[in-house]
């Protein structure tokens, strides 16, 4: 890419919430049940029936944007975007304009020279979802599943403050910790749950007008994301360069094909036309409410990161891994709070043998198979020396496997450390014994030949000696 | 005449309305004489006037996050003119 071209791109996140219930009706939200099984009278969009507002729904947003530091509204306004397609059944999708429910909020990313950066976040506004189309199999036809009609949605609109893909991932993965540790949306990709359309376009650098942008649909994956905007900053800098004009339109990215193509073709009257919805009154909350949301909301991604650099004196990016989710950080306090090892021994665990185990057998932190508790029983027998780091990862994968406690194991297999001085020095004595070459080698001043001794020790006691321990009594006896 | 044909034309689009030429003529004229109206509507000195949402002066009630409905859709689907396998059938929406 042209150092030339500064990229822009505001994005606009899709969150469901996580009702039990739908924004504007008694159906169930949830997810995979057989079609149309979860819609009634008011999701199918019948004539005579009235949406009421799920309270829930507002405490959510409200919460959401307590959390990014914006402007709760206490009057918001639900009004009807009005288009036709098959699978939104009135004619109109309930959503808010003029008066969203949660104004001027911001968080802070890392950019790409380790920088804080502040992105805004214009709006969150509440809406309802649509249903869905399938058109594989049914010939001429397309089939409706009406079930996500009438999901809870928050949408999420950035200001067009981010300078890259890299930075936009960064933004979206931010506000996916804030939803899933406010409990509002589970986050889950797969299922559509947290999708985001992203608003990209180019501009030479310097330049204060904002390029003409294109819209991308619907991108469902972290990697997506950032691959779909490269490839659109891409093609419009090419497109710009050959002496081109970027259209404003909406395009698709096509992941097998690796481009984005324009979806212009099927909507050329783009036209709205939003009006207050006359069967909705405008929703006030108190500050009273407000307050109340305000009393539960849990210690947020950002705070426990600082708490933890802080209280647990952690090294580089360790605590913003550790807080990349509200379970992983829970979990690492309860190892913290049933040990005497320093902390940075415990992260070390969590974020290394521990995280790998999860992701080797594709498992989230909630199925872990080791208890927190049974995790510092590992790191306790680290720190006092009853076996070695290296001896830990065997008992660490043994654990996970299900066999007992770290003493449990470490009883059964017969792993326990030597710290005998007497016993050490007995295998040291063999060593120098058997190796007489090597020690002259030694004593002539080639003093890298250390480690060969230090390995031929750790084999003669499977790995058992302590390390420290094993050098010291070495240097001692070579030297004399 | 506030509209042209060309106007109610876009609107009909929108609206999915399929209009003879006499009902053309005919909403012109009408849908003319609303904009009109609403035109001289906005004649009226409306400084420092919050603007309306609803005409009912009171709030939204909230309902709480409980499932209330069961499964009807059997019933439901008496009325659709295609049905297979629980989906509605429309016809086909993309190439």
């Amino acid at each position: 890419m042209s150092a030339a071209w500064e990229v822009v791109i505001g994005l606009e996140i899709h969150a469901q919430l996580a009702t039990k219930s739908k924004i504007f009706s008694g159906s169930p939200t949830a997810y995979g049940a057989e079609p149309n099984t979860q819609a009634n009278l008011v999701d199918l969009g019948y004539p005579g029936v009235l949406p009421v507002l799920n309270k829930e729904v507002v405490r959510m947003a409200t919460m959401f944007g307590l959390a990014i530091g914006a402007t709760v509204a206490r009057r918001s306004v639900f009004a009807r975007k009005n288009y036709f397609y098959p699978d939104l059944p009135k004619g109109y999708q309930i959503s808010q304009l003029e008066l969203p429910i949660v104004e001027h909020g911001e968080l802070f990313i890392t950019d790409a020279n380790g920088n804080e950066k502040r992105i805004g976040v214009t709006r969150a506004h509440l809406e309802e979802d649509a249903g869905k189309s399938i058109h594989e199999g049914l010939d001429a036809s397309s089939g409706i599943d009406l079930n996500r009609a009438g999901t809870p949605l928050l949408e999420i609109v950035s200001e067009p403050d981010l300078r890259s893909a890299k930075e936009a991932v960064a933004y979206m993965k931010k506000i996916h910790t804030i939803v899933r540790y406010l409990g509002i949306s589970d986050g889950n990709m797969q299922e559509g749950s947290f999708r985001c359309d992203a608003n990209v376009s180019v501009r030479p650098m310097g330049q204060e007008e904002l390029g003409t942008r294109a819209e991308l649909k619907n991108l469902n994956s972290f990697r997506y994301i950032e691959k779909a905007i490269n490839i659109e900053v891409e093609r419009q800098i090419d497109l710009i360069e050959d002496g081109g004009k970027v259209v404003q339109e909406t395009r698709l990215y096509d992941s097998d094909r690796d481009e984005t193509r324009s979806m212009r073709s099927k909507e050329e009257a783009n036209d709205y036309r939003y009006f207050p919805d006359p069967d909705l009154l405008p929703v006030e909350i108190s500050e009273e409410f407000i307050e109340a949301v305000r009393a539960t909301m849990p210690e947020l991604p950002a705070a426990k990161e600082a708490r933890f650099v802080d209280e647990y004196s952690l090294k580089g990016d360790d605590a913003g891994i550790l807080t990349a989710s509200r379970p992983l950080a829970d979990y690492f306090e309860a190892v913290i709070a049933a040990t005497d090892a320093p902390s940075q021994i415990a992260a070390n665990w969590v974020i290394g043998d521990l995280a790998g185990a999860l992701n080797r057998d594709g498992l989230d932190i909630e199925d872990v198979k080791i208890s927190a508790d049974e995790l510092a029983g590992l790191v306790n027998r680290i720190h006092d020396n009853t076996i070695s780091g290296k001896i830990a990862k065997q008992v660490f994968e043994a654990m996970w496997e299900g066999e007992g406690s770290a003493d449990d194991v470490i009883e059964a297999r017969g792993l326990k450390q030597i710290t005998d001085s007497s016993a050490i020095e007995a295998v040291v004595d063999k060593v120098i014994a058997d190796n007489p070459g090597q020690v002259a080698e030694y004593q002539a001043g080639k003093d890298k030949l250390i480690g060969f001794f230090v390995g031929k020790v750790m084999q003669e006691t499977k790995g058992q000696a302590n390390p420290g321990q094993v050098n010291q009594i070495l240097k001692d006896k070579l030297q004399s | 005449m506030s509209l042209d044909k060309e106007q109610v034309h876009h609107i009909a689009l929108l609206a999915r309305l399929k209009l003879s030429d006499a009902e053309y003529a005919e909403s012109v004229e009408k849908l003319s004489r609303i904009v009109d109206f609403v035109d001289q509507l906005s004649q009226a000195d409306t400084t420092g006037v919050v603007p309306m949402a609803h005409p009912l002066d009171a709030a939204q009630r909230l309902r709480p996050d409980v499932v209330t409905e069961t499964d009807n859709r059997d019933r439901y689907q008496e009325n659709a003119p295609a049905v297979v396998d629980g989906l509605y059938l429309v016809p086909k929406v993309i190439e």
